[in-house]
């Protein structure tokens, strides 16, 4: 537990008000007459483009955008939803449960899939799929593992080598890395394997996709399992050092989110911005929208392997929450 | 037309209003009928889903360490996916305190003791349905008592019930205008029986009193069998009319011929010219009666044999010749010339005895009024329909009454001093009537009158 802490500090440096987020910024005139805030788990490299040319067309408008984790951001928009006019967040299920207890706004004749929205109040812009991000020279003589069960394999055979070196989202901390982790554990017994291997090999705890891409390019680990692919494909400057890898067995993959919050203060430029970032999803991936669209990672059946449904809310149970924490927390903390 | 009779609404129009009402009120019923037993069962649809779910989170729930342990299963909450999306709640109690999920849920257990519960409540400004259901779990210590209640909103029922009200808001819709349709079709078709009896009434000739004897329908049975009675009394007490009057006729005509021969007898005798005057006087009177009489027997037998025609082929050439020949000692009487103008014969289907009667009256009348020095003319024509004409040199008949004098004892304002009855025209009329001609007056552009009966 120590460690977290240690890991918590040192991701937030303390820099005056600005320790309470991820990462703060204005874009826009500063004395612009409309002013919109955006509560996001999203990094604020992908969103700049969308708001920026968000911007371009209401020049009268500023938009203060603000980052922080999946689950922190959950409980600061519970606390005051009406601080916020946009909700952007990663974790599903989270999303759903605040729709579902009514605090997104209906929008209504906004053409969008019925599979990637809830209620006409909850949309989702993406596809993005949970990787397992390798530093590909570790494996040389391995081999690069397609699969969990490949990748286990190779984690035990190679024990010393990556002891100390995985990392992976603390399910505790993170709600993407929660969502991630409970539907891995839905899908199949190989995830819990997997988490005891990993648990044996002291593998270290992160909130943030970001944070654990940066410990890879660094090399101060070589395996993380359930990383925001989008994020390590972004990352121009480690394409050599790292392959990420879709697992073939069976792919977990979710799709980022937006709601316009119920007690928005400006709730017609939430929806236009809102519909902006539809509008932008539709054209495709580009400058303007670098994160992947709602058709980019999709299984077979033609959607993302999570459904945006109401059972989202499933694990979200303070009861089977405390039962699925245990049992991960038996496998991946162990004796620590 | 205007009727003598007060009209008091329509059997057409009430019996449509009481159809096509009776048609509205039903369809409304089916609506409500309907629409009120899809709620129920859409409402027991959702309560079993609902129901399911709240088993399922029930079974999950374990006491382990004399902790409540409830790791339920996915689809607790998968199952309650619509398409509507609807908003999902649900709360766990442990010996009734919240253990987890919503809290203030309206479980609506403990007002009864059922181990199944379903309330519709509001709950964060949503109308939701909540399922209730509880279970004892036995530890080592104590046993705990669970409680699940799960709730949804009901946006997909209202849905799938706003759906079924529009399919059998159409249906009734449908229902009513089929209704409708045979409403209408039932009423005229009712309606058209009393028409037809209508119509075949209206169409009688005056003098037909026959029964009816076309089919008609039960209901209506009454209303033609009074119609009949009435009819045959009215014929009976119209025949008993004429044969009064034929024998009233009868009765004065014999006495009068005797009183005549004695009033002639008389004026031979008597030689004072006061008394003469006098006898004159009767004498002519009494012909008057005499014609008269014998005019209403000649019209009590007309009407008579009209009323039962017997047809045979009738030869009126030489009928009319006949006639013209007996009749020429009376023109001669009275220096009048009487021809007939007629070269060839013309059959007509008809009554000999009536039709002669009829000529003979149109003839003697001509004769009554014809100047001396003057003549009679009987034209008869036989394309393209027989007619006949008798016209004569008089002075004609006088314009503004031309229309009435075929009316029962309806004589010409310019008939005085001529002895008439007033029934010679309605002889003639009813008989060319009986034989479904025409009869016309008129007066000839060179002076005198003209009858044309046309047949």
């Amino acid at each position: 537990m120590r460690f977290i802490a240690i890991l918590i500090v040192s991701l937030f440096p303390l820099l005056g008000h600005a320790q309470d987020w991820e990462d703060q910024q204005v874009f826009g005139a500063s004395n612009a007459p409309q002013s919109l805030r955006i509560l996001s788990s999203t990094d604020t490299s992908f969103f700049k483009p969308v708001i920026e040319s968000f911007i371009a067309q209401r020049p009268d408008v500023s938009v203060e955008y603000l980052v922080t984790s999946t689950a922190d951001l959950d409980d600061r928009f519970r606390l005051a939803p009406d601080e916020f006019d946009v909700v952007i967040s990663s974790a599903m299920d989270l999303q759903i449960k605040l729709t579902n207890d009514g605090f997104a706004q209906r929008l209504d004749d906004l053409t969008h899939p019925d599979w990637a929205q809830w209620r006409n109040s909850l949309f989702a812009f993406t596809t993005e799929p949970a990787a397992i991000v390798i530093r590909t020279a570790a494996f040389d003589g391995i081999g690069i593992p397609t699969t969990r069960q490949e990748l286990i394999e190779a984690l035990r055979g190679n024990a010393e080598v990556f002891d100390g070196k995985i990392g992976t989202y603390d399910v505790r901390q993170s709600g993407v890395g929660y969502l991630f982790a409970t539907q891995d554990a839905r899908a199949s017994e190989t995830y819990w394997r997997l988490m005891e291997v990993i648990g044996s090999l002291n593998v270290r705890l992160y909130c943030c996709s970001g944070a654990m891409i940066d410990d890879l390019a660094e090399g101060r680990i070589l395996v993380a399992y359930n990383v925001l692919g989008s994020y390590a494909l972004a990352r121009t400057d480690t394409h050599d050092a790292l392959t990420v890898i879709l697992p073939s067995d069976f792919p977990t993959t979710m799709m980022r989110s937006a709601l316009v919050s119920q007690s928005a203060s400006d709730p017609v430029l939430a929806e236009a911005f809102l519909r902006h970032l539809i509008r932008l999803q539709s054209q495709g991936s580009g400058t303007d929208f670098p994160l992947p669209t709602l058709e980019a990672y999709q299984d077979a059946s033609g959607r993302p392997s999570i459904n945006l449904e109401p059972a989202l809310m499933t694990y979200l149970d303070h009861l089977k929450r405390q039962v699925f924490i245990n049992a991960w927390e038996s496998a991946v903390i162990q004796n620590r | 037309m205007k009727n003598d009779f007060v009209v008091l609404g329509s059997l057409r129009n009430q019996l449509a209003t009481i159809l096509t009402g009776g048609a509205a009120l039903l369809a409304i019923l089916l609506f409500f009928v309907v629409r009120g037993y899809a709620t129920q069962i859409a409402q027991e649809g959702q309560d079993n889903i609902l129901s399911a779910s709240v088993s399922s989170i029930l079974d999950a729930a374990v006491l382990r360490d004399g902790v409540v342990e409830l790791d339920f299963p996915y689809a607790s909450l998968s199952m309650l996916s619509t398409s509507a999306d609807d908003r999902i709640f649900y709360a766990i109690y442990e010996d009734g305190n919240l253990l987890s999920g919503y809290d203030g849920l309206e479980t609506g257990l403990g007002a009864s003791g059922n181990a199944r519960m379903f309330v519709s409540a509001q709950y964060d400004n949503a109308t939701v349905r909540v399922a209730t259901a509880s279970r004892t779990l036995i530890g080592a210590d104590r046993s705990r008592q669970v409680t699940v209640s799960v709730a949804q909103t009901q946006d997909a029922l209202a849905e799938t019930l706003n759906r079924i009200s529009r399919n059998v808001a159409g249906f009734g819709l449908g229902f009513f205008a089929l209704a409708t349709a045979l409403a209408f079709w039932g009423t005229s078709t009712t309606i058209g029986q009393l028409s037809r009896l209508t119509t075949s009434v209206t169409r009688r000739g005056p003098q037909d009193l026959s029964p009816f004897l076309k089919p008609v329908p039960t209901e209506m049975v009454p209303l033609v069998r009074s119609l009949n009675t009435l009819m045959a009394r009215l014929d009976q007490s119209l025949k008993q009319s004429e044969d009064f009057i034929a024998e009233a006729a009868h009765r004065v005509r014999t006495p009068l011929a005797t009183v005549r021969s004695y009033a002639e007898a008389t004026f031979q005798r008597v030689q004072n010219q006061e008394n003469r005057d006098a006898l004159r006087s009767m004498m002519r009177a009494i012909d008057e009666s005499s014609r008269a009489a014998g005019q209403l027997l000649d019209h009590a037998m007309v009407t008579f044999r009209a009323g039962n025609l017997e047809r045979e082929d009738v030869d009126l050439d030489g009928l009319l010749r006949d006639l013209v020949q007996r009749m020429t000692p009376v023109a001669d009487m009275r220096d009048v010339a009487l021809y007939l103008d007629s070269n060839a014969p013309a059959i007509l289907q008809g009554d000999p005895v009536l039709l002669q009667n009829a000529f003979r009256n149109l003839i003697d009348n001509a004769l009554k009024y014809a100047p001396a020095e003057t003549s009679i003319m009987i034209h008869v024509q036989t394309t393209p329909r027989i007619r006949v004409d008798v016209s004569d040199q008089g002075r004609g008949f006088l314009l503004h009454e031309i229309d009435k004098l075929a009316g029962r004892f309806v004589r010409g304002g310019d008939t005085e001093g001529h002895i008439g009855s007033g029934l010679g025209l309605t002889i003639a009329q009813d008989v060319v009537n009986a034989h479904d001609g025409i009869m016309t007056l008129s007066n000839r552009q060179e002076g005198g009158a003209c009858v044309s009966l046309q047949f």
